[in-house]
């Protein structure tokens, strides 16, 4: 469905500070997958994501949409056909404006905005239904302004929205990294459901590894720009968190007796 | 005395069209567009030029409204296509326009003492200038709630939501800068045919007085939770212009009349967000409901 061939991404290029963090990554996404990403910091998991959105754009390579070459599109040309939850909660909506006004807004997404009533009446009980699945007490504030709730209900708000219009990707960049744990587990509830239920293609970086573990149909680890773990299917579903640090250790000891080997030179 | 407060209120009137234009840029869209400056006597030369020619004056506001539209579109496209920061495009359009404007009108000024006016009826001033007031305020109240009114208010308020949508937002910055220097520009077009003559420096110092006028209007009002923020523009502007004229009845000269503008924006900003005692007993005297003090996100401290 999704497929990245050859992506190369270099970093302040032609500079002295040049980092290259893909050198010909590839990947094939199918139909309804529901992977998570995990990886330490710099492993380019965030850029991957912001690659495949158009958020950066790529040196190198392809990254085509079910047959559709998306590389060259723009951020907004790419965002008609996905949907994304950043780790900020503020970025996903509209502070000053209602809720209402926001949902109205995503439920227009891929429509014409005209000069026609934003908000309709008729969608009202929708969104009610919407929101009171939530149990965050959401559909009692209609009218408050976004800027007002808090970063869980913001949070949860813009999962709704960006999933409210069927995309055909979701991009989850670690949308629960700044709540609590309790939030985060409501918000991780709802992204599975939601997710489960639209049988939306989904990306999820997370830095949880119960989250990572226990969602989704397969796994990918990305280290240094490079993905070194790509557990699916049945291994998937027999994964533990002991595997996977186990397997993580041993990526970490063959840099290590690199690093050896790369010292006992001098 | 009458006739002086009078002309304080078609004046404020006229002023206030063009804060609405500087309220779409500088508080929904975010973005200081200096270019007012320029805008406002461009409107004031292609009305005085056309009405020159003998051009029906109601059809000169129009005609002036669009060049006020060409003139924002050409600061957004400066901003969005070549990259120049906000500020900067609004400089050098306000600079390339003083140019255009005497081009325009040929030489720095021209009087307007036979021409037909919108005002040359039996109307009085006042209230031809509150019905263009009056709708063009309506206007936008609506246009704000409407789709494309939303995308214009979102994308000032948080441009990533707005291209998570789909959509551009550079288009949306550049109808945004069109629809406020349309507005300007139009404001500038009447003022010309009020005081009866345009002036290629008609325009100096108009993007201060807009912002002192919102933010006067915004720190006196904005606890009034059913004030729109279109009137606290309109309401600022008359505001601001009664406080230039007293200042002026008092005896300052009017070559202080910049200075006033500036110590006004200064000190309202100054002022605007801290807690003023003042503030208090203007939110006691009205009683709003308890959903307003419920969702309030004032702490407790705001009313000890």
């Amino acid at each position: 469905m999704l497929q990245v061939r050859n992506l190369v991404k270099v970093f302040n290029k032609g500079t002295v500070n040049e980092s290259i963090l893909f050198d010909g990554l590839g990947m094939d996404i199918q139909e309804g997958d529901f992977i998570t990403i995990i990886g330490s910091n710099g492993a380019g998991k965030s850029s991957f994501l912001n690659l495949v959105a158009g958020t950066l754009s790529s040196d190198e390579g392809a990254i085509t949409l079910k047959g559709k070459d998306i590389t060259k599109l723009w951020e907004f040309q790419r965002t008609k056909l996905f949907g994304r939850v950043f780790q900020n909660p503020t970025l996903g909506t509209s502070p000053s404006m209602t809720v209402l006004e926001n949902l109205s807004m995503a439920y227009n997404k891929g429509k014409k905005f005209n000069l026609s009533l934003g908000v309709s009446k008729d969608n009202i009980p929708f969104f009610i239904d919407l929101l009171s699945q939530l149990s965050l007490g959401l559909e009692d504030k209609l009218h408050t302004e976004v800027g007002l709730l808090s970063g869980g209900q913001r949070q949860a708000l813009s999962l709704l929205m960006a999933t409210m219009s069927n995309p055909q990707l979701l991009l989850l960049d670690e949308h629960t990294a700044a709540l609590d744990p309790k939030t985060s587990k409501t918000i991780i509830e709802l992204t599975e459901a939601i997710v489960l239920k639209k049988k939306i293609t989904t990306l999820m970086v997370t830095h949880n590894l119960n989250q990572a573990i226990s969602l989704g149909n397969r796994l990918l680890m990305f280290h240094r720009g490079k993905v070194v773990l790509d557990i699916k299917g049945e291994e998937k579903k027999s994964l533990t968190i002991e595997k996977l640090l186990g397997y993580f250790e041993e990526i970490q000891s063959k840099e290590a007796i690199s690093d050896a080997m790369l010292f006992s030179n001098f | 005395m009458t006739s002086f407060w009078l002309s304080i209120l078609e004046q404020g009137l006229i002023f206030a069209i063009m804060s609405l234009g500087v309220y779409i840029t500088y508080k929904i869209l975010d973005f200081p567009d200096l270019s007012v400056d320029g805008s406002f006597p461009l409107g004031a030369a292609v009305t005085a030029t056309l009405l020159v020619m003998g051009i029906n004056p109601f059809l000169a506001c129009l005609l002036s409204m669009f060049a006020g539209m060409i003139s924002g579109g050409i600061t957004g496209l400066l901003h969005v296509k070549l990259k120049i920061t906000n500020l900067l495009s609004g400089i050098l359009v306000m600079i390339g326009l003083y140019s255009i404007n005497l081009r325009i009108m040929g030489r720095a000024n021209i009087p307007l003492f036979t021409q037909e006016t919108i005002f040359s009826n039996s109307l009085p001033p006042v209230l031809i200038v509150a019905i263009f007031v009056f709708v063009a305020k309506l206007l936008l109240d609506l246009f704000f709630k409407t789709k494309l009114g939303f995308l214009l208010r979102a994308t000032g308020d948080n441009p990533q939501m707005v291209t998570s949508l789909g959509i551009d937002i550079g288009m949306m910055k550049i109808m945004g800068l069109m629809l406020s220097n349309g507005l300007v520009a139009l404001s500038g077009s009447m003022m010309a045919q009020y005081q009866r003559f345009s002036d290629v420096g008609m325009g100096t110092g108009m993007i201060i007085m807009g912002l002192a006028a919102i933010i006067l209007g915004e720190a006196l009002l904005k606890r009034f939770s059913f004030v729109t923020a279109t009137s606290m523009a309109l309401f600022g502007t008359i505001l601001y212009r009664t406080t230039i004229a007293s200042a002026l009845r008092l005896g300052l000269p009017p070559s202080d009349l910049k200075l006033i503008t500036s110590i006004i924006v200064i000190t309202a900003l100054g002022i605007n967000g801290k807690k003023l005692p003042f503030n208090l007993n203007l939110k006691s005297l009205i009683k709003i409901g308890g959903v307003h003090n419920v969702t309030g996100a004032k702490s407790s401290k705001s009313f000890q």
